[in-house]
């Protein structure tokens, strides 16, 4: 459960940049190769932001496609998981997109 | 601050703080792309507020804590030479065992001395402390995993020799530890046979994240379905750059790779002279 203390620390980021103002949402990017799964961290984000001012605040989890370049075929696909193999047989592939795992923005009143 | 690509604040301290002490290839960030900065600015001249909710751009890993806790710990042991490795792997597959078996054979030849993380018991730390090697024991609570900071008291506690090696018996998991960055030289993921040649595709994050793969127990072998070969090509699909050694903590059988890959990783470590596996020649 590597997610609650990634949602903790989510948490004191968003502290960090708000101190004791109102915080109404959260926005996060949470790419699929990157180990985190949404769900458990909306899950942990009720527990980790009581009685703070990020308390009732908004979870927006933003899930972008993760995106993989073949080196060999130069072609571009969308990998179903870590297993990165590229249409044409090839596993030398590099990961544009997917492995995200960013606090983008937080609103506040 | 730049908010677009992070090439503000934070980032300038951590790349900083590697700078200080080592000399390795940073992750240069070059800047030359152009982005539109978000006008920023404080209360320095008047018009009137509307206090309407307002986004704040952030735009920082979710892990950058961490992450800058681990490049401050991974910097202190570069300064001292120290080389700390980072052993993985699910409750039971021999960490300990490898560890304690490790620090018997070689000696006085290794200086090392180990961070043993645990949920709870000082059980690990006592069995290491019985080969007289210096140890200190995180116990972790509800915590399934190692992160940076807990290793930075570890090592105030543990105040290894410069040149030694430090190993960190991470919390027996397969999930949640390959994402946190210790600040270790390597990652080292154990798997013992009798857990089954599908970990890989199981636990893909944890294998991507090794340097060395350990499959141990390999004096099992006979007795289970274990294809160790279905394995190496599982792992490899992940992880194409790791490498592999097949052993038995228990019968010592295959440890010399294990030495020798010890030995090989050394560079830094001014205590290890000559080839450890001479130590296990007869």
């Amino acid at each position: 459960m590597h997610e609650l203390s990634i949602t903790q620390s989510l948490v004191e980021a968003v502290l960090d940049r708000t101190g004791e103002r109102k915080v109404i949402a959260v926005n996060v990017q949470v790419g699929p190769l990157s180990g985190v799964l949404p769900d458990a961290m909306r899950f942990c984000f009720d527990v980790a932001s009581a009685g703070t001012p990020l308390d009732g605040a908004q979870l927006m989890i933003d899930e972008p496609r993760g995106l993989a370049r073949c080196r060999n075929c130069h072609d571009e696909f969308e990998p179903a998981d870590l297993i990165l193999l590229c249409p044409c047989g090839s596993a030398d592939v590099e990961i544009l997109s997917g492995r995200e795992l960013m606090l983008m923005s937080v609103e506040v009143a | 601050m730049c908010t677009t690509c992070g090439c503000g604040d934070e980032t300038n301290v951590r790349v900083s703080t590697l700078q200080e002490s080592s000399s390795a290839p940073l992750p240069v960030h070059p800047h030359d792309h152009s982005h539109g900065h978000t006008h920023d600015h404080g209360p320095d001249h008047e018009h009137p507020h509307v206090h309407n909710p307002e986004t704040i751009p952030l735009e920082q890993s979710l892990l950058a804590k961490n992450e800058l806790l681990a490049a401050r710990n991974r910097g202190w042991l570069e300064g001292r030479g120290i080389r700390a490795l980072n052993v993985m792997s699910s409750p039971g597959a021999g960490k300990t065992t490898l560890l304690v078996r490790t620090l018997a054979d070689l000696g006085e030849r290794l200086q090392a001395g180990v961070v043993e993380g645990d949920q709870e018991t000082s059980l690990d730390a006592d069995r290491i402390r019985a080969v007289g090697r210096p140890v200190v024991q995180i116990n972790t609570g509800a915590g399934c995993h190692l992160d940076a900071d807990m290793l930075r008291r570890g090592l105030d506690a543990l105040d290894p020799g410069t040149g030694s090696t430090v190993f960190i018996e991470n919390v027996g998991n397969l999930v949640c530890p390959a994402l946190f960055d210790l600040g270790e030289a390597a990652k080292v993921v154990v798997v013992s046979v009798t857990e089954g040649d599908d970990k890989p595709q199981k636990y893909p994050h944890m294998f991507r994240a090794a340097d060395l793969v350990i499959i141990n127990k390999s004096d099992l072998l006979p007795y289970v379905d274990f294809d160790v070969d279905g394995f190496r090509r599982r792992a490899r699909q992940l992880n194409p750059r790791t490498d592999f050694l097949v052993l038995s903590a228990t019968t010592g059988d295959g440890l010399a790779g294990w030495y020798d890959w010890l030995g090989g990783t050394s560079s830094r470590s001014a205590t290890l002279t000559g080839s450890l596996t001479d130590t296990l020649s007869p």
